[in-house]
């Protein structure tokens, strides 16, 4: 069974040498009770400590990190079944699929679908982050020349799938630096490919259908030395693939079942010819457990709309999101534009923005530092008073790109009216909507 | 060493509300373990989808490839019902009543009990009303919607804190189920069911409506409520949870911005009809493993997606 934080606490040396990156012994015994450390983090514990800690410190699913050529993602390291009992840490690695059989014209308009597909929200770069490359045929030289075009003209992390070890090896040479995952090591080539994955130090997948041979081969590989997995259930129906996630997750948390303590690779692009179909089913994935999904093609309008999912599923429900206090432009305004003010907490932003932006009328949002609350709360904790609005009105550099001095406040904060014109004494305060869907509508009624 | 699935111990289970009446009424609910966790428990009663009919004709407010399906029928909700039905196979329809609005067109409670009624007799299938959502007008509107189409077992809304007592108790005159809408908490859920059951009204006759995010616009809230409900209900006995949800999605999916960008102001979202029916698809999905029973969908290829994936999870 798993110790807790002061279990392991007890066990650590208590210097507070820091060089672990924690502050205290104790901050960072609870970080390796929670699965976000590991104890070879630590210099002085003692072999037989380690020994007796390695078991019961060690994640419940083995964080792997996959690189990319300018940034490290990291898949696993999950610790709940329900986003609201704590968070979802690492996002779902979202892949397109390249194989030996597509033609070099196919081949470099997916490279170049792949690096377009980048969206910025809430401070964030939305994107796929992955080619599955699949050799088809056994060539190990146009694998390897299909990875190393891959390499040179994307950003992309790597996963390399043949049952061969030959063609893994000539794939992962050409990947270089772009350390790749490798696999499907299966019952049928496991000694082969681990033996591989092992000598060059990459992450592996392990493929079986059916639990116990999944089990199997995991425990072999681990047995060889072997760290980083993946793996991959095999089940290609919908029904099926989604209990093995629920199934995998589950036995790594509860029972810590170790041959399970990986994180999953899934396959909608082999699931079905409908990419339609493909695209719900990868939303599942998305949202139940899934470290990598593997899509068909890589169009926008089925990826943007994963991405959402994607960051909806894995925002952390402990810290409400934010955007960053400022002036947003919207719809290209001017100097006699209407000005509005609200909240930073996201959602706000989102759907005050969206319904300015949706009625053209150009106009500036002046988004204040409310500490990620909404209107209301905002405003009932004191912070969205006429004080810190008006302070932040004079501050934030409004009056010098408007010549407008009215000022429109949310509907649900109509009582700071007052105050906010004693603040602002040459300013004109009107009170807008409390319902943002009737933003439109007012601002075309002012 | 035989690998044994860990169990997940239930303690509960949901309750089945029957809507509409007849040969085309549906049972909802009835779940005994999370949703489509079958391997583990009963899901006896599969999701289902209402298709969503405006009482007026939506307009500019619809981004065009939700309204292009229903062009020739906008602005007749009986019409539109009707090709929901015929040539989409909706299961039931949710007119929602967007015309008493008071911040808009402030249709009288009489207008729309009227049209609610032809559209009740024109079809076979289970209806649910929604009101806009004002507390006040929909205070007076539902009851009236309900007198009108008294015995047909409507399914009425959203009833909320502020105004549950004249929706719950003409639906309790008139034999009709409740929508108990509540904002985004399991508590505040719980205390609404709790108080219309107070009034009278039975389990056996009120839907939970958690209030729905759309995707990239605080789906996240939605579906850990929805979660959070699941959880309670069915392994910590908590049986004023333990009813069937609904979840009105297809207007907070199509509103957003990035549903009513079109291809010329946003190529690099992809193709705009195929985007948006995959958000309000891939909403559908999110609401339906975080525990909704009945979903209020719009764009009728979002509606066959959704149902063709229900069926492969849950057959």
């Amino acid at each position: 069974m798993a110790l807790t934080g002061i279990e392991i606490f007890k066990l650590l040396p208590k210097t507070n040498c820091k060089e672990c990156d924690f502050s205290t012994c104790l901050a960072f015994a609870m970080a390796l009770a929670g699965g976000k450390a590991e104890l070879a983090a630590c210099p002085y514990v003692s072999d037989e400590v380690r020994d007796k800690l390695a078991e019961a410190s060690a994640p419940p699913i083995r964080p792997v990190k996959i690189a990319m050529k300018d940034a490290t993602k990291t898949v696993g390291g999950e610790t709940v079944m329900f986003r609201h009992e704590k968070t979802f840490f690492n996002p779902t690695i979202i892949a397109g699929l390249l194989t030996t059989a597509m033609d070099s014209a196919t081949v470099d308009k997916k490279i170049a679908q792949f690096m377009k597909l980048q969206f910025e929200r809430v401070g964030l770069n939305l994107r796929p982050e992955m080619f599955a490359i699949k050799d088809v045929d056994g060539d190990a030289g146009k694998f390897a020349a299909l990875v190393k075009k891959v390499v040179d003209s994307s950003d992309a992390a790597l996963m390399l799938c043949s049952d061969k070890a030959e063609v893994l090896k000539a794939g992962a040479a050409a990947a270089g630096d772009r350390k790749p995952i490798i696999g499907p090591a299966t019952a049928a080539n496991a000694d082969a490919v681990g033996a591989l994955a092992k000598e060059l130090g990459l992450p592996l997948l392990a493929k079986a259908e059916g639990y116990d041979a999944l089990a199997e081969l995991t425990t072999k590989l681990t047995g060889m030395g072997l760290k980083d997995l993946l793996i991959d259930s095999g089940s290609r129906t919908l029904k099926q693939a989604f209990q093995d996630q629920i199934v995998i997750r589950r036995a790594a948390l509860v029972p810590k079942f170790r041959p399970f303590g990986f994180s999953t690779v899934c396959c909608p692009c082999e699931m079905t010819d409908d990419p339609m179909k493909e695209a719900l089913y990868a939303a599942v994935f998305i949202a139940k457990y899934g470290g990598i999904v593997v899509l068909s093609d890589l169009d926008a309008s089925v990826v943007f709309p994963l991405l959402l999912e994607r960051l909806n599923i894995y925002t952390d429900p402990q810290k409400p999101m934010i955007i960053t206090p400022g002036i947003y432009e919207l719809n290209n305004p001017g100097p006699d534009s209407p000005i509005a003010v609200t909240t930073n907490f996201a959602l706000t932003y989102f759907i005050v923005s969206g319904e300015i932006e949706g009625s053209k009328v150009p106009a500036w949002l002046i988004i204040q530092d409310t500490e990620g609350l909404s209107v209301m709360t905002a405003w009932a904790a004191g912070k969205f008073s006429g004080d810190m609005v008006g302070a932040w009105i004079k501050k934030c550099g409004i009056l010098d790109k408007a010549k407008n001095r009215t000022i429109i406040i949310p509907g649900y904060a109509a009582g700071i009216s007052g105050e906010l014109e004693e603040e602002l004494p040459d300013w004109k305060v009107l009170i807008g909507p409390r319902e943002a869907s009737h933003i439109p509508a007012f601002l075309k009624s002012i | 060493m035989a690998f044994e699935i860990p169990k997940q111990i239930y303690s509960g289970a949901i309750k089945s509300v029957t809507i509409g009446k007849g040969g085309k009424a549906i049972t909802l609910g009835g779940e005994t373990s999370y949703p489509f966790y079958v391997f583990e428990g009963a899901m006896p009663h599969v999701p289902r989808i209402a298709m969503e009919v405006w009482d007026k004709n939506p307009g500019d407010e619809w981004a065009d490839p939700a309204l292009a399906p229903f062009k020739d029928v906008a602005g007749d909700p009986v019409a539109w019902a009707q090709k929901c039905i015929k040539n989409y196979g909706a299961e039931a329809i949710a007119l929602i009543l967007v015309s008493t609005d008071p911040n808009g067109d402030d249709a009288s409670p009489e207008a729309a009990a009227a049209t609610a009624k032809k559209v009740a007799d024109a079809i076979d299938v289970p209806l649910i009303i929604y009101g806009t959502g004002s507390v006040d007008k929909d205070a007076e509107v539902l009851p009236a919607v309900a007198e009108a189409c008294a015995d047909k077992n409507l399914i009425i809304g959203p009833a909320q804190d502020k105004n549950y007592k004249k929706i719950g108790a003409a639906a309790l005159a008139y034999n009709h189920t409740v929508i108990a809408f509540s904002p985004i908490d399991v508590n505040l859920a719980k205390q609404l069911n709790i108080l219309l059951g107070q009034l009278g009204v039975k389990d056996s006759h009120i839907l939970v409506d958690p209030t729905t995010g759309g995707l990239g616009y605080g789906l996240e809230y939605t579906y850990s409520v929805m979660e959070r409900d699941r959880m309670a209900a069915l392994t910590q006995e908590d049986d004023k949870l333990q009813l069937p949800i609904i979840c009105y999605l297809g207007q907070e999916v199509w509103k957003v911005k990035e549903c009513r960008l079109t291809n010329d102001e946003a190529p690099h979202l992809g193709d705009q009809t195929k985007r948006g029916i995959l958000m309000e698809a891939i909403t559908a999905v999110d609401l339906l493993l975080a525990g909704a029973d009945l979903l209020v969908m719009r764009h009728p290829e979002a509606v066959k997606l959704t149902k063709s994936f229900i069926q492969e999870l849950a057959g």
